[in-house]
């Protein structure tokens, strides 16, 4: 076969060949775009020492996750701590702002003050799933612990359980509910939303089990906390630099 | 009780029958009833799914350079760390739709406000402000850059950052001192404060210049420097922006 | 029913003392679930006052044994109520039996309620019923002749043989009974003890606690039942049966008395990082209805006015006065200790740095209307039921309470 028929023959096959393989690499592009849960196990690291208390982490949860307005249903929020040299110790919380009327007391008084962020703890040894009667809530596989609205039954004894205060009663679907991680978020390879609009980077979020990440530079070079260790909940959000006032 | 093994008794007949029908019941809704249909893993999977679903607002920060310059801006300024949407709010569907649908864009001075008031629990080196004697009434980005915010004059004094401390040294003995009296500062520390920080005093003799018996500086507490605090620096003990003593 | 409820906790939110978590001014288990535990106390309490009856023979009490299962199994069947009326999804609880998580207390429980109504209390109380029921339906005609039919399982059998065989079953179910109605109970202290989150609640005692006061409050229902029916019915109070299941209840009184002081002891001398913020919850949320109610109505004057009943020698007229004083008083405080552990568990916040409040609706599906038409139902059920399985004048009652004089 002369040259001109072997490359007219060589291109019928090329043309159709380029296509099934642009065909091919883009599933296999979609393929790893679709969730992996398993090559992930997720956690955050709060460093207490540079949230400023502007409290657009709580507004930013609310607006993402359709949480209701009112001042009596959390995913996270902010807590301010006040001690004065005489040892008292007094915690206010930020509702969104500081208001203008939050007391601040003399200069002279104030021993160490400080804004500790909280929110669920996405323990490992989660309490809330141990007593779910129908098994609503669970840990999922990368590290979350998740709602199942159909199933929920509103019975309440998850948020009894929750050491945290984590949890709270959906008033419009009478479901339990709470902070997700900003699941939907997360699984797309975005930040929470707390974590994205937090103005200091006083919030950071990562995968633990990852070699190479801000969550891994906090957990070296931090003393690490967690809340209420000893009722062995297994919390994996850290704290650093956590004062011992800190419930 | 003399039954022979065939004559069971007629109410325990009665018992078990009416046992085995409810036991039948229950496997009969157990199997008839569409969720028990499904297994755990099943009503897992489900949730999940659902949970992933959910309806994004924030876009993330990096979406925002696709057609911004102002980003490029910002990522050497003092608010580097901040995510666009951290003062633009939700921007997910203006991402999605630039023409149509429009971001926050706050002009007015209570939105800075919010995180530059000065309050006392925030961490010190955060740059505060009084809102009342600060320029009031005027919008901040009138004079600060929003995408890279800086100071019109370089603060000489160090209240700009450490607000509380600025504070607190004015109610105390050492008001008249100024801050560079017992720090170096150099000029550095004002771009990258964490990494170049400024000196505090290392040696007791520094506050021996006015507190040792021998001070010819007039009416500061005086002590011998000797045998007054064993081994310990001056600030060890006292907190040399409010002293005080026992 | 939103807006209602976010004006009550606006309001909440100014009663604040302290620093309560956001998400705690919203108290979750309400008067309902007040209600339920209370119920549930009644039904374990009054099965062990006729299980002892049974299981050791004691004479004197054979009159009020059937009234005692009939009551039981009355405050049986309306104690899910309260419960499916505070869920939030109650169409889907069945969940909790189809597809229970194991690892749930509170799932674990369903079918312990399952097992001691269905094999315990029903199967004893048919077995002790059985004959009569038939006797019953072949005297009678028209609708109860055929009620009595169906709950006899149309059995026609009323031979001697088939008695002795009643009389083996229900020495046997008792048996299983008696730590089933402990189980029963002790099970719903368990799911509050096992809350480690909550120190007011979290406590090895607390099922034990929970037992015992179900006991005192179950006796204390059948004296009271008893001293009001009877007389009702034209009959005359039979003092020895009285006077024995009070000292049954005089002496569960004292051990419920000694648990909740060691309770108390216990936690003052641990002296642990909660007992500032309980301290100060217990004078000044619960002063009223835990020292005052509980404490001293409901335990330290029935106590004394018991304990001089054995030192001293009364008149009949003036011993039913005073049994009858103490079983109400005894009622009022049971109910204020199960309001004290459910509602005092959630006045104080789980960061130990504060009190909050609990607002009681007064109408609504948690409201104290409710609440007291809970309260009554189980009354109403019980008189049906003892229409039709009338719990005196059987031919068994009247040999044992003609043998016992």
């Amino acid at each position: 076969m002369d040259r001109r028929k072997f490359v007219t023959k060589l291109s019928f096959l090329l043309v159709p060949g380029g296509v099934i393989g642009t065909f091919l690499k883009n599933a296999s592009a979609r393929a790893a775009e679709l969730y992996n849960p398993s090559k992930h196990y997720y956690g955050m690291g709060i460093q207490v020492n540079k949230c400023i208390g502007c409290g657009r982490c709580v507004e930013a949860c609310k607006e993402e996750n359709a949480v209701p307005k009112d001042p009596f249903y959390f995913r996270t929020w902010v807590e301010r701590y006040l001690i004065k040299k005489d040892g008292t110790c007094t915690v206010q919380n930020i509702d969104g702002r500081i208001s203008g009327s939050v007391e601040t007391g003399n200069e002279k008084e104030i021993m160490r003050s400080f804004f500790v962020p909280k929110l669920c703890n996405q323990c490992d040894n989660p309490p809330c799933v141990q007593v779910c009667p129908v098994g609503a809530t669970f840990k999922t596989e990368d590290g979350v612990v998740l709602v199942d609205d159909n199933r929920c039954i509103g019975c309440r004894y998850c948020i009894q359980a929750c050491p945290y205060g984590a949890r709270y009663l959906d008033p419009e679907r009478e479901t339990a509910d709470k902070c997700t991680f900003c699941y939907h978020r997360i699984t797309k390879g975005m930040l929470p939303a707390c974590v994205e609009v937090c103005p200091t980077q006083a919030r950071i979020f990562g995968d633990v089990r990852s070699s190479a990440s801000p969550l891994t530079r906090f957990k070296r070079m931090n003393k690490l906390h967690v809340l209420k260790p000893s009722l062995n909940t297994e919390p994996k959000v850290a704290y650093s630099d956590l004062d011992g006032e800190v419930r | 009780m003399r039954t022979p093994f065939h004559k069971i008794p007629d109410s325990l007949i009665r018992i078990l029958v009416v046992f085995v029908i409810l036991v039948g019941l229950a496997l009969l809704l157990r199997f008839l009833l569409p969720s028990s249909l499904k297994d755990r893993p099943t009503f897992v999977a489900a949730t999940v799914e659902r949970e992933m679903a959910k309806p994004v607002r924030y876009a993330g920060s990096n979406v925002c350079a696709d057609c911004h310059e102002e980003f490029n801006l910002k990522k050497t300024g003092y608010h580097r760390n901040l995510s666009c949407e951290t003062c633009h709010g939700a921007a997910r569907d203006h991402a999605e739709n630039p023409t149509e649908a429009k971001p926050t864009m706050p002009r007015l001075r209570e939105f800075c406000v919010r995180c530059h008031t000065y309050n006392a629990s925030r961490p010190t080196g955060f740059p505060q402000i009084n809102p009342a004697s600060h320029n009031p009434l005027k919008p901040c980005i009138v004079c600060h850059n929003p995408h890279d915010p800086k100071p019109l004059t370089v603060p000489h004094e160090c209240g700009a950052c450490h607000a509380e401390i600025e504070r607190t040294k004015s109610f105390s003995p050492h008001v008249q001192l100024a801050c560079a009296t017992c720090h170096n500062v150099p000029e550095q520390h004002k771009v990258s404060p964490r990494v170049i920080t400024a000196t505090i005093p290392g040696e007791r003799e520094f506050c021996g210049k006015c507190h040792a018996k021998d001070s010819q500086v007039k009416e500061t507490p005086k002590i011998d420097l000797a045998t007054h605090g064993e081994k310990y620096l001056c600030w060890q003990c006292h907190y040399p922006h409010m002293p005080e003593v026992d | 029913m939103i807006e209602p409820l976010a004006e009550k906790l606006a309001d909440l939110l100014r009663q604040v003392s302290g620093y309560i978590y956001p998400n705690e001014i919203e108290v979750h288990w309400s008067i309902l679930i007040v209600v339920y535990p209370y119920l549930t106390g009644l039904v374990a309490g009054a099965f062990i006052l006729a299980s002892l009856v049974k299981v050791f023979n004691v004479k004197e009490v054979q009159s009020v044994y059937r009234l005692a299962l009939l009551t039981a199994l009355a405050f049986l069947l309306i104690a899910p109520l309260p419960l499916l009326l505070h869920l939030g999804h109650p169409i889907r609880s069945y969940e909790i039996f189809l597809n229970p998580n194991f690892t749930s207390a509170m799932a674990m429980f369903g079918f312990v309620y399952a097992w001691y109504l269905m094999v315990v209390l029903l199967l004893e109380i048919w077995f002790t019923y059985r004959r009569d029921i038939i006797l019953w339906s072949q005297r009678e005609k028209g609708v109860m002749r055929w009620i009595h039919r169906i709950v006899a399982l149309l059995s026609t059998d009323v031979s001697d043989e088939g008695v002795v065989f009643d009389k083996k079953m229900v020495k046997a179910i008792t048996i299983i009974g008696i730590p089933s109605a402990f189980l029963l109970h002790g099970y719903v202290g368990f799911i509050f003890g096992s809350i480690k989150a909550n120190p007011w609640w979290s406590s090895v005692l607390m099922p034990i606690v929970f037992l015992f006061s179900a006991i005192v409050s179950g006796i204390a229902l059948v004296i009271l039942l008893y001293m009001v029916i009877t007389p009702f019915r034209g009959g005359k109070i039979d003092m020895p049966c009285l006077d024995k299941m009070s000292s049954y209840l005089f002496y569960a009184v004292i051990v419920d008395f000694s648990l909740e002081l060691l309770d108390f002891i216990h936690r003052l001398y641990q002296s642990e990082e909660s007992i500032k913020i309980l301290s100060e919850m217990v004078m000044n949320k619960l002063f009223i209805s835990l020292g005052i109610i509980q404490v001293l109505l409901g335990m330290l004057v029935p106590l004394g006015i018991m304990v001089s009943i054995k030192l001293f020698k009364f008149q009949d007229e003036l011993r039913k006065l005073m049994y009858f004083v103490s079983v109400i008083l005894i009622q009022i405080g049971i109910f204020a200790t199960r309001w004290n552990v459910v509602i005092g568990g959630q006045m104080f916040s789980k960061s130990f740095r504060g009190l909050t409040a609990y607002k009681m609706d007064i109408t609504g599906l948690e409201g104290l209307l409710t609440t007291l038409v809970l309260l009554v139902l189980p009354f109403f059920v019980l008189a049906i039921l003892v229409k039709i399985l009338p719990p005196w004048d059987t031919t068994e009652q009247a040999r044992s309470t003609a043998h016992a004089r």
